[in-house]
């Protein structure tokens, strides 16, 4: 239990940290960190399914495309959301996510393992053709520009200020999900995940718990998206494409899947790598793949498997030692 | 990225001869490191300097799947900056290089980092129209956005009010099919059929086409639409129209190499025109000889023949080792009306609003001919329309594939021979705008 409190003790120090010295940095920096908290969501609504509960699911961006294309639509064709309403957006991108999800868990909770990968995957290459070919709601392949921030008493058009509105929410949704995975059903997802049988025999409903798990994931999804949208200014199908989805996928795995936190270390990394170290030096793929490989050959657990494995490191040498 | 560091060594360079004299062999070792390690940590290249400087950001793919359009478009405009030794009218151009990886996503937070890290003067560049779209609103009066390349029509048409700080040296998709239209109706052209990559670029090129083709009388009697980046189009072929005279194609990247060649293995006996990109010198040495005969439409051709030309191919080939493209033509002759700007203010950045005005009234004599820009903040110049040929120019001794320029319409706007008032009127070209009356 104490190993517990010292690992939310060392979360909460590192958010602190994030919070006094980024807004201090420089400008690009606040704005990387900034997309990297407002994504770190989405890989964490995935982390839900594919650490907690055993469902790899590839379609998860089409939970931000939801919640990034409500936003941009509502601010774009209605002024709607730019002032005091931009709460309404929230919450209405929280239940647009939440609903999709809810009409594609009937069709995706039926199958598992590979099955599940396939028809998440299917289905939200749905939504990225609704947003390529729908022209007149989605601007088809160019998108939708947001012209403008919401303000209300506060100005989001400050970066400073809008990190910190990001940053905010996602605090509360790393607490929600912390409280959601420690709790009772939290930990009949985690039975699910080793053993679903052993549950449906328990007198589980393990279809309803995990269907359930799928709706909140694409809830979390749906914020993540109407925080991107600002963040970015800009909504394409970019934002629902495949690659974006595996990008989640690839994040939660880097990190560690099933530890919440790992994920949004692994979207750090990736966006860090990515959109960092590709303004620095043109070899920045070769460090990505570099480090995608490494982290599957040798930390299976991810980069949070690291104390884990120092400890197992330890204990051996130290064994080898007594002998 | 290679284009800094090789400022900074010059800088360095430059230090060297100006008064350290106690300069040891370690130091000089050294240099390259410390050189290193200050772009390393992203520091900005003003320090120092007494001479004025612009900063130019400059957005292209370097990796993922237009990597090598993005390098036409670095060498274009590298070209230019190395010729003039990277002093426009007395100020030390600094140009950094950002990868835009071909999404307008991550073209946009690229942009931002030149605009508050970098703090660049202006940004130029883009590939994707989409890329264009989202880069025109983060343009600002201090921090312009200039696009050599990205086409969008609506950027410099119904649109243009909202982006006051964007200028275009380019080209809009639909601008040569304008001209190309008509020349399609004089070669006595009744029924077209048009096969293009379904995207936006896609919709602006047919579409201006199909507007001025049928506007002389033809009639387009099938529209096809294959995804961006199909490799076979044997699903497509079949379902042809048989009564069409004439087959209109507007291809990007790999698949303009694919499509000649499978139409001319079904047998197809039809003249084959197309859009710019379908035919464009970054796609045609790899293309077969089945694209004889083909003709297309853009702004530029490298088998045009005026010596301006000429010296340009034959400088890029030496340097580059290949033709250019119009990609990196339009970005030496942005670079070069960059400079004609600087130029009459004698190396000041005169800030962003005067600069606009001030390019928007620059006349250059470029490779590609002619070129000033319109009130509307697009280029107004030459359109060729070129038809593939295998022959010998400017003295290289192979036979190679060249767009032989075959008839000129000088001084083309954006409307062509349309009045702009009306053109305006009418919606962006989609999909099904215009709609297809004749399928």
């Amino acid at each position: 239990m104490r190993s517990q409190q010292s690992k939310i003790l060392a979360v909460a120090a590192a958010l602190t940290a994030l919070a006094i010295i980024i807004p201090n940095t420089n400008s690009f920096v606040l704005l990387l960190v900034t997309r990297a908290l407002a994504f770190s969501i989405l890989v964490m609504s995935l982390d839900l399914l594919l650490g907690f509960t055993g469902l790899p699911s590839l379609g998860q961006a089409a939970y931000l495309g939801v919640g990034a294309y409500l936003t941009a639509i509502l601010a774009t064709k209605f002024q709607f959301g730019l002032g005091y309403d931009f709460w309404v957006v929230i919450v209405l991108g929280i239940l647009a996510g939440a609903a999709l999800a809810a009409i594609f868990g009937l069709l995706a909770i039926r199958a598992a393992g590979v099955y599940f990968l396939m028809i998440t995957l299917a289905l939200g290459q749905c939504v990225w053709g609704l947003a390529y070919r729908w022209n007149s709601l989605t601007g088809g392949d160019n998108g939708i520009n947001l012209r403008s921030r919401p303000k209300f008493g506060i100005d989001l058009a400050h970066d400073v200020t809008f990190f910190y509105l990001v940053f905010g929410f996602f605090v509360v949704s790393l607490l929600a999900m912390y409280v959601l995975v420690r709790s009772p059903f939290g930990r009949s997802l985690a039975g699910i995940r080793e053993r679903e049988l052993r549950m449906k025999i328990l007198g589980y409903n393990t279809w309803l718990h995990k269907y359930i798990a799928f709706v909140i994931a694409g809830g979390f999804g749906g914020l993540s998206g109407v925080l991107w949208a600002h963040t970015a200014g800009i909504v394409s199908p970019e934002n629902v494409v495949l690659t974006t989805s595996v990008d989640a996928l690839l994040m939660a795995v880097l990190g560690g899947a099933g530890t919440l936190v790992g994920g949004v270390i692994g979207a750090f990394i990736v966006f860090g790598l990515r959109e960092y170290l590709s303004t620095l030096v043109p070899w920045w793929q070769y460090v990505l793949g570099g480090v995608y490989v490494a982290t599957i050959l040798y930390l299976p657990g991810g980069l949070m498997g690291i104390p884990e494995r120092i400890r197992q490191w330890r204990a051996m040498s130290g064994r080898a030692e007594r002998q | 990225m290679t284009g800094i560091l090789a400022i900074w060594v010059g800088e360095g360079d430059h230090n060297d001869d100006g008064g350290e004299a106690m300069t040891n062999k370690l130091l000089r070792k050294l240099s390259p490191v410390l050189i290193g390690g200050c772009v390393a940590f992203g520091m900005s290249a003003t320090a120092g300097a007494q001479q004025a400087a612009l900063r130019i950001g400059f957005l292209a793919p370097t990796t993922g799947p237009f990597a090598q359009i993005g390098k036409d478009m670095v060498d274009g405009f590298q070209l230019y900056l190395d010729e003039v030794k990277n002093d426009f009218g007395g100020a030390k151009v600094t140009f950094i290089v950002e990868d835009e990886q071909g999404k307008p996503d991550t073209a946009v937070t690229k942009a931002r980092k030149l605009v508050l890290q970098d703090k660049v003067q202006m940004f130029i560049g883009g590939l994707l129209a989409s890329t264009g779209y989202a880069l025109a609103p983060v343009s600002t009066k201090d921090s312009i956005y200039i696009s050599p390349i990205a086409a969008a029509d609506d950027l410099t048409q119904r649109d243009l009010a909202k982006f006051p700080y964007f200028i275009r040296t380019g080209w809009t998709s639909s601008q040569p099919s304008h001209p190309f239209g008509q020349w399609a109706c004089d070669q006595g052209y009744k029924k077209i059929i048009t096969v293009a990559a379904d995207y936006a670029f896609g919709y602006e090129v047919v579409g201006g086409f199909q507007k001025a083709f049928e506007a002389c009388g033809g009639q387009i009697i099938q529209k096809i639409w294959p995804p961006l980046g199909t490799k076979d189009f044997g699903p497509y072929l079949p379902t042809m129209k048989q009564d069409a005279d004439a087959i209109f194609s507007l291809m990007v990247g790999p698949m303009a190499l694919q499509f000649p060649r499978q139409l001319a293995a079904a047998g197809n006996k039809k003249p084959v025109i197309g859009g710019g990109t379908s035919y464009d010198e970054f796609v045609l040495p790899s293309m077969g000889d089945e694209v004889i005969g083909h003709v297309s439409a853009l702004q530029y051709s490298a088998a045009l023949d005026t010596p301006k030309n000429a010296e340009f191919v034959k400088k890029y080939r030496a340097k580059y080792g290949k033709v250019p493209s119009y990609y990196s033509e339009s970005n030496y002759t942005t670079a070069q009306m960059v400079h004609e700007v600087m130029k009459q203010n004698n190396g000041k950045w005169p800030g962003g609003e005067m600069f606009i005005r001030q390019l928007n009234a620059v006349k250059v004599d470029s490779p590609r001919g002619p070129v000033r820009i319109d009130d509307m903040r697009n280029p107004v110049q030459n359109i060729y329309i070129k038809k593939v040929e295998k022959k010998k120019m400017f003295g290289y001794d192979k036979e190679e594939l060249w767009n032989t320029v075959i008839k000129t319409y000088p001084n083309v706007d954006q409307f062509g021979q349309f009045n702009r008032a009306e053109y305006l009127k009418q919606p962006l070209y989609n999909r099904n705008v215009p709609a297809c009356k004749y399928c």
